[in-house]
């Protein structure tokens, strides 16, 4: 008797580890020959070793493909290195960003400008004096201001949009697209010249807040819309077979089931406007101090007083600009992150 | 057997009907409340600006379009004298920054978009989304700094290089040899921040393009440049070009990353690597600090056009985005 043994699978589609070998030696040629060529020729700089190495080595593996396996194989290996350019291109500037961020503003960081506010210093002095107390209380009064008026629009829009469907679905969705593009600028002039010109007179953080909202609409909406699509409808339709009204459906079923989402949309929307600049420049007037009134007063903020820093122009403001940057940044990183884990899963149990 | 005739008389049926309970009126009437915010709001904001900007744009007329002189005289009690409001040099400006924004970032998005796809293993893929998700939300301040104080000496050598070896093309001559804070600078800032929006929109519309007909193609052997060609671009090119506009748009509309790195001056100028430059939003930060009521309206006014040229292009790339896949973003 014989016995039959099962084909082991093979994965001919794999790289063979002579592929590797390849693919590694292409590279380091490609390497090799940037070097050279920056050596001899008058070509210097960062520059010049970037776009040779991407040169060479498509080249290099064009080149090959064509020797080896025809005109076809060679455009696609062509193909193949300018899309990974387009991968690295897209996230040098990132890194730049945040590693220029760490290293010039951790100068600035110390336990003193947390407890501290401008009033007694100037953006100049040095840096032990002051620090950015005013700014994160003034950017959480914002934020939280604009939370108050945005979540409830934000969200019966999401709602309007899913739940009603109504005539007005189509242009509204429309609509709220449009928004999301609305110039940052405009909304602070809108602030301005329906607001404070008529009726307040006075920067106050309401008046940046109002026009934050604006911008956070939009954001909210979206967001909570693809969640509230996500939702199955049989549950929509279990709650009304059991006599439900739609109001206690959607209150009591959708919006409950929703829930990590619409806090993930939340978290995008204040990620959305924590550093929003030009509108607090229009509305809030930027106080070096403590502003515990929202409805009166100017108002210090984290964009506001990176802004006032960085133009003030001498070393330690600078410093003081990239310190508030990090925070910010930081902040920024810690929201996105926490909208991430959540919105690993949208629709709780 | 008899039956027992009811002691008690049946009731009536109750009366069947579709109309909704009051209190399901109410929550209609509520959410169609909030649902129609996005549209008084956008309704007030054109409504507010033509308002107040209305006295400048009635007495300049189409200059505000195609003048670009920016100046008003005072008398000793501050009346206004003269005054000349034009925004063509800032209007050019605008569509000069954003129109170099777009060409940067549209390739690099595309490439980037096609990686993310049909190239990266799974893992890298999901890193990608992560950080291109972050670089949207990063605040337009940072990109503005960073721009002006890491990016632009950079940018700044890439523009002499450009100069130097491309000169003989129309649009790279450079008369006089000015390179620094150009309108190419901020385009290139402007990229930076556009290359999230533009490849988030071509990922999405490339994810859409249809399976059975990428096998197909690797059926009849195709490799994967050529399954591209032949199925991908030709499903996502419209979706691309939205997602362009929608980039474009938002180039238009940057107020603070353009001012840190552009210098401002009131004069038409269509060089693209000369250090003079324009731009609305711009224009608004840097007037306001020091504006008299009667500029606030001009500038109002510039609001507005800003306001209608960017919901202009939004709306056009949202129809085209809208049209390809179903859901845009």
């Amino acid at each position: 008797m014989t016995t039959i043994s099962a084909p082991t699978p093979t994965r001919p589609w794999a790289a063979s580890p002579k592929d590797r070998l390849r693919d590694l030696s292409l590279f380091l040629l490609a390497i090799l020959g940037s070097y050279l060529v920056v050596a001899v020729t008058p070509m210097k700089g960062k520059l010049a070793y970037f776009t040779l190495f991407f040169a060479i080595y498509m080249s290099l593996t064009a080149g090959f493909q064509w020797f080896t396996r025809g005109s076809a194989a060679a455009k696609d290996a062509f193909v193949n290195s300018l899309v990974a350019i387009g991968a690295v291109v897209t996230v040098i500037p990132i890194g730049s960003i945040i590693a220029t961020v760490v290293v010039k503003g951790i100068k600035g960081i110390n336990f003193g400008i947390f407890t501290h506010d401008m009033s007694q210093a100037a953006p100049t002095d040095p840096l032990t004096s002051g620090g950015l107390l005013h700014a994160i209380t003034g950017t959480v009064t914002l934020v939280a201001l604009a939370l108050v008026m945005s979540i409830p629009i934000g969200i019966l829009t999401a709602l309007y949009l899913t739940e009603i469907r109504g005539v007005f679905t189509r242009p509204i969705q429309f609509l709220v697209q449009a928004m999301s593009g609305v110039p940052s600028v405009v909304a602070g002039l809108f602030i301005l010249s329906a607001i404070l010109y008529p009726i307040t007179h006075a920067y106050s953080a309401f008046m940046g807040s109002l026009a934050l909202t604006i911008l956070m609409i939009p954001t909210i909406a979206r967001t909570s819309q693809e969640v509230l699509k996500l939702i199955p409808n049989d549950l929509r339709e279990a709650g009304v077979a059991l006599g439900g009204t739609q109001w206690r459906t959607v209150a009591m079923i959708v919006l409950p089931a929703a829930r990590s989402g619409l806090i993930t949309a939340i978290i995008l929307g204040i990620a959305r406007i924590a550093g929003e600049t030009a509108p607090l420049l229009l509305l809030t007037g930027g106080g070096d101090t403590v502003n515990p009134n929202a409805f009166s007063g100017p108002i210090g903020s984290l964009p506001y007083y990176i802004w006032k820093s960085f133009n003030a122009g001498s070393p330690e403001a600078l410093t003081r600009a990239w310190a508030g940057l990090l925070v910010l940044m930081v902040l920024v990183l810690i929201l996105f992150t926490l909208a991430r884990l959540l919105g690993t899963r949208k629709v709780a149990r | 057997m008899s039956t027992i005739a009811p002691e008690r008389p049946i009731p009536a049926p109750r009366e069947l009907t579709t109309e909704p309970r009051f209190s399901d009126k109410v929550f209609r009437a509520v959410v169609t409340a909030g649902g129609l915010s996005s549209l008084i709001i956008l309704g007030l904001i054109a409504i507010f600006l033509g308002y107040r900007g209305f006295e400048i744009l009635r007495s300049e007329g189409l200059n505000f379009l195609t003048s670009s002189d920016w100046s008003i005289s005072t008398d000793d009690a501050g009346n206004v004298t003269e005054s000349h409001f034009g925004i063509a040099a800032m209007l050019v400006g605008t569509i000069l920054c954003s129109i170099v924004a777009v060409a940067i970032a549209l390739p690099v998005s595309v490439f980037s978009a096609l990686f993310m796809n049909f190239y990266a293993p799974g893992w890298l893929k999901k890193i990608l989304i992560a950080i291109i998700d972050m670089m949207a939300a990063f605040p337009s301040i940072l990109y503005g700094i960073w721009g002006f104080l890491v990016l632009m000496p950079s940018v700044e050598y890439w523009a002499k290089l450009l100069n130097h070896y491309f000169g003989w093309l129309p649009f790279f001559k450079l008369h006089p040899y000015v390179v620094t804070r150009s309108p190419f600078v901020a385009g290139v800032v402007l990229a930076i921040m556009i290359i999230p929006i533009i490849t988030s929109v071509s990922r999405e519309i490339f994810s859409q393009a249809p399976l059975d007909r990428i096998q197909a193609a690797y059926a009849l052997g195709a490799t994967r440049w050529a399954m591209i060609k032949a199925v991908v671009i030709p499903h996502g090119k419209s979706g691309v070009i939205g997602g362009a506009m929608l980039g474009l748009g938002r180039a238009m509309g940057e107020t603070v990353a353009v001012y840190t790195v552009l210098n401002i001056v009131f004069q038409i100028n269509w060089q693209v690597l000369l250090g003079a430059g324009g731009n609305v939003a711009s224009l608004i930060i840097l007037k306001f600090g020091e504006a008299s009521p009667y500029e606030i309206k001009a500038l109002m006014a510039a609001g507005l056009v800003l306001f209608l040229l960017t919901l202009i292009v939004n709306a056009i790339a949202e129809l085209i985005v809208r049209t390809t896949g179903k859901s845009g973003r």
